[in-house]
């Protein structure tokens, strides 16, 4: 009864018919997880499809520049199809397989909550034999945990990769947060390290005094929707409020309910940095390391342009470069006043 | 005692099925509603749904969804939708019921949602997103209130059918088919196997829901459920442009149709 649950948050606010679906895909999940066949699998793929693990990067010079701790990149932009999102991807894939489900596809328009609105829709309709791959750690349980396992690869790595380098666990570690799969996979293995300081970057956009941004845990309160109750932008009626941020994958109203608890017991400091401070990062980052940050990733490195300097020389900061950003670079240009061939 | 329970009582002493129509409520304008709510009742309607309208509501289709946003885009809210109701009680006693997702419910405050409804005259509340586990830590609050929380099974719901349909207050609103809420042209066989199973686990009347939008459809599923919903099929007249007199007819149409179902069904049994 009441499963999946993060403190307050979490749980399954479905329609009645996803009900033994959701089931169904615990128990397929927990077996698979628990079958050595299923781990090897995803092992192998991980290793020779995706790349992993990505490496962690030391930055030399943007160390120099912040003037402050060392500082590390974990380079998830580097996995094949240049995110984190294909950790995921690949895990629920073949868990749809095991499944015998097809996966349906469906083509994400306008924004990342209308999507997921159609996208459960679909899966109501068709939930005897599909499966319906939730991106990121939100929706009903038991998504949000299954997708915070296929994601804390990232973290795994990175806790071993900081203890080969340094000989110790990291100070601060820094991730950007819409729903927050990336931050998720990146936090969770760091969790119960209580010297590990832990920060959350949500997307102020134009600004936390104005409507538009996506700062979900910075500015809104606990309600429900699409299946979990977690913090949400909305008004005193219940209605979701439209979101923005110059960034589509930080875009989104809710945030994962094991984010909003780890808010509640305060294990993660969550913050946020403006369009115009995640433009800065991600320009400071292409010219100082010649790596592209995603525009999404480029808040975590606003807010470590803005952390680092306070920090001392001995300090370590890891922040999880979730993405790359040549796909960015387009409406990057756009948004500067810049004509480029596309 | 719920003004839900004595319909159905009323129903089953004069043998008859009850009509369950579904609107938006404020669609398209609070006085719209109220004047479509009377043509329903005169036209022989036993329930009314009123859908609060959600800027998300993912258990339904494209017809419905527009119509919670045009509502929603006219200003409608909760505190409008309570006041509506306690007008409406000045002149009717039809049970009516709101169609409202959870976060509505949540934002508001359960204590002060379920104090309304008393007050208004709110008989139930469908929350298609609050399954059976998740209103079970309501339960305290749901115990003795005046709105009864209308319980759902689905042709998925299998094992859980018989938990469920126990346990069920008021009536027990059954999910024809998957998918979401609209207009569907056809019913496959299974729903009579699906509904005999309600039925038989069912500790209320069992009302029937999801695609029902014509008089046909009253005359082949009328004899497996103790009511029928029809939603979308109303709303997308509304989107129209339907007149009082229209909803009225269309509504009389399936009364009737409905009534001619269980009167051969009698006389089958005799």
């Amino acid at each position: 009864m009441n499963k999946g649950r993060f403190g307050r948050f979490g749980g399954q606010y479905v329609p009645e018919t996803l009900m033994n679906a959701l089931d169904e895909l615990e128990r397929a999940y927990n077996e698979a997880m628990a079958d050595s066949s299923f781990t090897e699998e995803l092992n192998y793929y991980l290793d020779k499809y995706v790349g992993r693990p990505t490496p962690l990067y030391f930055a030399k010079r943007l160390t120099e520049y912040l003037g402050g701790g060392k500082v590390y990149l974990k380079r998830e932009d580097l996995n094949h199809t240049g995110a984190h999102k294909i950790n995921n991807a690949l895990g629920q894939g073949l868990l749809a397989r095991r499944m015998g489900k097809v996966v349906p596809v469906t083509s994400g328009t306008a924004t990342l909550k209308d999507a997921t609105n159609e996208a459960i829709r679909d899966w109501v309709s068709n939930v005897e034999h599909t499966h319906y791959i939730i991106g990121s750690v939100v929706g009903p349980h038991p998504y949000p945990t299954m997708v915070r396992d296929f994601q804390r690869i990232i973290g795994d790595e990175t806790r071993r990769q900081v203890i080969q380098a340094e000989r110790r666990l990291p100070d601060h570690i820094i991730a950007c947060v819409g729903g927050g799969s990336n931050s998720m996979g990146m936090f969770y293995p760091f969790v119960d390290d209580n010297t590990v300081k832990l920060y959350g970057v949500e997307a102020a956009g134009l600004g936390l005094d104005t409507d538009k941004h996506a700062a979900t845990i910075s500015k809104g309160n606990v309600g429900v929707l699409h299946g979990m109750m977690t913090y949400l932008l909305q008004d005193k009626y219940g209605q979701i409020q439209p979101v923005y941020s110059i960034s589509a994958g930080l875009d989104y109203p809710g945030v994962g309910p094991e984010h909003a608890h780890l808010h509640d017991i305060g294990r993660v400091h969550y913050t946020s940095v403006t369009d115009n401070e995640a433009m800065e990062a991600f320009e400071m980052l292409s010219r100082m390391e010649g790596i592209i940050p995603a525009l999404e990733s480029a808040h975590a490195v606003a807010y470590a342009v803005k952390l680092v300097p306070q920090t001392s020389k001995d300090d370590i900061i890891v922040i999880n470069i979730s993405g790359r950003g040549d796909k960015d670079v387009q409406s990057i240009a756009r948004l500067k006043g810049v004509n480029i061939d596309e | 005692m719920n003004r839900i329970d004595e319909r159905f009582d009323e129903l089953k002493r004069h043998g008859k099925k009850a009509l369950i129509p579904f609107i938006t409520a404020g669609d398209p304008d609070v006085e719209y509603t109220m004047n479509a709510v009377r043509a329903l009742e005169s036209a022989g309607a036993d329930i009314i749904e009123l859908g609060i309208p959600y800027s998300d509501p993912l258990a339904d289709g494209p017809v419905i969804q527009a119509s919670s946003q045009r509502a929603l885009k006219k200003g409608m809210n909760l505190d409008i939708a309570f006041d509506m109701v306690q007008n409406l009680r000045l002149n009717t006693s039809i049970p009516l019921v709101f169609l409202i997702y959870y976060n509505c419910i949540y934002q508001y405050g359960l204590e002060k949602f379920i104090e309304q409804c008393g007050k208004a005259g709110v008989d139930g509340a469908i929350v298609p997103d609050l399954p059976y586990e998740e209103r079970q830590a309501l339960k305290p609050f749901l115990d003795d209130a005046p709105v009864y929380f209308i319980s759902m099974v689905a042709p998925t719901s299998a094992q859980r059918i018989k938990e469920i349909a126990s346990s069920a207050k008021g009536f027990l609103y059954c999910v024809s088919s998957l998918g979401v809420t609209g207009e569907r042209q056809a019913f496959g066989s299974n729903i009579d196997a699906f509904m005999e199973k309600v039925n038989l686990y069912s500790a209320v009347p069992t009302a029937l829901g999801f695609g029902i939008s014509e008089p046909q459809h009253m005359r082949r599923l009328g004899h497996l459920a103790d009511g029928l919903i029809v939603g979308s099929a109303l709303v997308r007249r509304i989107e129209q442009g339907a007149s009082d007199r229209d909803i009225y007819e269309f509504m009389r149409g399936l009364r009737m149709a409905l009534d001619e179902c269980m009167e051969q069904t009698m006389e089958d049994n005799r």
